[in-house]
């Protein structure tokens, strides 16, 4: 197994979608905004849709399952960004701030 | 697999200036994704993200399928980055303020908890046998549309409902905190 021929193994693409999922963990852990947790809730998404999209072209039978499954992905991040946009613009609104220290009491 | 895995490819070949783009396409998926994480402001944590975001549209083009690539493209490069960007632009004022860790715990637990999760996969990845199955069919982008429009269209009704619920959803509560 060589360098140049990384791109044709299974286990490249599942290595890359598990670091992708990690930053996305580290972010979602020492992140104090609520923006930079959106952030990396979407880097988290795209590990594990690296992830299907790599099963479904080396080892699935049916090879549009995985696709028409990363599609989805892409339309559910797609609505929680928006619901994210709406829900930070509120708290900053309310709060004046969209730190997750910050906005820590429970009655809106 | 590809025999040519298993060999060495030459890199004045097809194969071996393949193998080279696909090389640069995971660094540039890698040095976005640390961009995004790690970065103070979270302006160029979105920009990062936006890099990061079209080194895995390379990665769905090694992976056979350009459709997903540009689809991946289109929905967040065009659309969630910029969502993203909207909600800096309109909730973050505070340019000045740093965002990094809260504490001095935040920084190395989080680092650890994250090295453990990706160890774990990685480790999963490698020691696991997949077995490996005969395609069905090409996987194309035709097949692609028979089977949203056949096996998946309950799912892609549902999809559609829960994006337009979202957006709604998303106008009240951005028109309720205006109020406020």
């Amino acid at each position: 197994m060589s360098l140049l021929g990384l791109y044709n193994v299974l286990n490249t693409y599942l290595i890359i979608g598990a670091v992708l999922f990690g930053m996305g963990i580290y972010g979602m852990v020492t992140r104090r905004t609520l923006i930079g947790m959106l952030i990396a809730a979407e880097l988290i998404l795209a590990g594990s849709s690296v992830n299907f999209m790599a099963f479904n072209r080396f080892t699935a039978p049916d090879p549009v399952t995985g696709q028409v499954f990363t599609l989805f992905i892409m339309a559910i991040a797609a609505a929680e960004a928006a619901i994210g946009l709406s829900i930070i613009i509120a708290v900053y609104g309310h709060f004046k701030s969209i730190d997750a220290e910050d906005t820590a009491q429970l009655k809106g | 697999m590809n025999p040519s895995a298993l060999t060495s490819p030459s890199l004045l070949t097809v194969d071996g200036l393949v193998g080279v783009v696909f090389l640069i396409m995971v660094l540039i998926t890698v040095v976005g994704g640390l961009i995004a994480c790690n970065s103070e402001r979270l302006v160029r944590s979105i920009a990062g993200l936006v890099v990061c975001f079209i080194g895995v549209a390379g990665l769905y083009f090694f992976l056979n399928s350009p459709f997903v690539a540009m689809m991946q493209i289109l929905i967040y490069v065009g659309a969630v980055a910029v969502t993203i960007s909207f909600a800096i632009m309109l909730a973050a004022p505070e340019e000045k303020k740093k965002i990094g860790p809260t504490s001095i715990l935040a920084g190395p637990l989080g680092f650890i908890t994250a090295a453990l999760i990706t160890g774990g996969f990685v480790v999963l990845a490698l020691k696991t046998e997949w077995a490996i199955h005969n395609k069905l069919n090409d996987g194309s982008m035709k097949s692609i549309g028979l089977q949203l429009l056949t096996d998946y269209s309950m799912v892609f009704e549902l999809v559609s409902i829960v994006l337009l619920i979202a957006i709604l959803g998303a106008l009240v509560i951005a028109r309720e905190g205006r109020k406020n």
